[in-house]
């Protein structure tokens, strides 16, 4: 909620900044504003979206491997049951698309769908809770002023991640193309299609645009959809601050909005999944 | 939106993650599945044999049933005939027995009256002796006639 003490162009932005951690002006330290970040360059680190990501990430791990130390082919319990069927889900999912051996891809697929969604899952926690505990944190605990404590929640929502990930399934897609087709059919590929030896400028630059756009594309889908959810959401919770009828439509609307993104997050999560396979597929034969 | 190492930091942990997914989480997950495919499958599979055979077992039992009625039928059939046969036999028997019994009362009966007749005529001769000699004992002395007397007697 936007107190007294800033606007709403600040309450905005705060939401927006990622709780940065590097170095600057001759120290290393958390970053207390945007400019400070942008000082601080690449050889900084936003604490909060590698946090969420690794915390979740975590979480995911250690659901699905106490689920699969206990697996047994008897009757499945409840844990069990769960986690079998989202890995038959994904296994369809890869069967359905990759046609190749190759067993990295199914868990690769698994890790991501499952983080993806946890991560966008984020996104459904009331703007405000996480931030403000973080402030009160902050404040506390490291004598911060609470307004410099920026906490952003949802990781997928940081294109450090989007692009962290994307970029891992690029070199995973290069790696098995260059595995499967040799150095050679791999750049044969960019150079000699889909023209013919004769096109081969403009095969490189269709190729090379089509290869490119891949993790590109990849990243700022899930970084568009999420960052915009979260942008909502946080337009709908400065509503709340404006009287009791405007709050009670940003209830509404809240409410609404966050039923909705329930579809999109695991929309997003699986089209990230989908995509992955699709791409490692084509790593894996020639087209 | 600032690109920075959190780029790098998200990279190394989306490939941990994925190795540790890899290495101790897909396999087992997918072993119990297929595992508990197999058992559906061989349990089915089970059933069907089961089904089967209780079947084959139901037809055996009929046959059994069938055949142990014939046979059943057969033994009494013998059992009747049998005992008809022992009927004749005995009847056979007791009428040899019953011939064997008149003969053999016949046979006595003649011996009985051979030998009364035989005791008859001992006494017959000896009445008439004595009946004779009563009558004779006057004129004729015993002795004169003895000879004759004993040729008589001995031509009974």
């Amino acid at each position: 909620m936007s107190g007294a003490t800033i606007t709403t162009g600040e309450y905005i932005k705060h939401h927006l900044t990622n709780l940065t951690f590097g170095y600057q002006d001759g120290h290393w330290g958390f970053a207390h504003s945007a400019a400070d970040i942008k000082e601080m360059g690449f050889w900084a680190i936003h604490v909060d979206s590698l946090l969420w990501s690794v915390a979740l990430g975590g979480l995911f791990f250690l659901l699905f491997y106490t689920a699969a130390k206990r697996a047994t082919a008897e009757v499945p319990g409840g844990l069990q049951n769960f986690v079998e069927w989202i890995v038959e889900f994904v296994d369809e999912s890869v069967k359905g698309s990759f046609s190749a051996k190759n067993d990295l891809v199914a868990p690769l697929a698994l890790t991501i769908f499952c983080w993806v969604f946890l991560m966008n899952l984020m996104d459904l926690i009331a703007v405000d809770w996480l931030p403000l505990l973080a402030g009160a944190v902050g404040e506390s605990a490291l004598g911060m002023d609470p307004h410099h404590v920026f906490f952003k929640v949802v990781p997928t929502t940081d294109p450090n991640i989007t692009f962290g990930m994307a970029l891992s399934v690029f070199y995973l897609m290069i790696y098995y193309s260059i595995k499967n087709k040799g150095l050679g059919g791999f750049l044969g590929e960019i150079a000699f299609q889909p023209f013919g030896k004769w096109g081969l400028p403009a095969n490189l630059i269709l190729e090379g645009i089509s290869l490119i756009s891949k993790p590109i594309s990849l990243a700022l889908r899930l970084f568009g959809n999420m960052y915009a959810g979260e942008t909502i959401f946080i337009l709908i919770a400065m509503m709340y601050g404006a009287g009791w009828v405007m709050g009670g439509f940003g209830g509404l609307l809240q409410l609404g909005w966050a039923i909705f993104h329930i579809l999109i997050i695991t929309l997003q999560a699986f089209i990230f999944m989908t995509l992955t396979i699709v791409y490692m597929e084509m790593a894996h034969n020639e087209h | 939106m600032n690109i920075n190492a959190t780029l790098i930091g998200q990279s190394i942990a989306f490939f941990l993650f994925v190795f540790f997914v890899m290495k101790y989480v897909w396999p087992p997950l997918m072993a119990a599945l297929s595992e508990r495919k197999k058992q559906i499958a061989d349990g089915l599979a089970a059933a069907e044999r089961g089904h089967h055979e209780h079947q084959l077992a139901e037809q055996r039992a009929k046959n059994v049933i069938r055949e142990a009625h014939e046979e059943a039928t057969e033994i009494i059939s013998r059992a009747h005939q049998r005992a008809s046969e022992v009927i004749d036999e005995s009847k056979g028997k007791a009428q040899e027995e019953a011939d064997r019994i008149i003969e053999s009362g016949h046979s006595l009966v003649e011996q009985e009256s051979n030998s009364a007749r035989e005791h008859l005529r001992a006494e017959v001769s000896a009445l008439t002796l004595m009946g004779v000699s009563q009558i004779l004992q006057r004129e004729v002395k015993e002795s004169d006639h003895q000879q004759i007397l004993v040729e008589l007697g001995a031509k009974f």
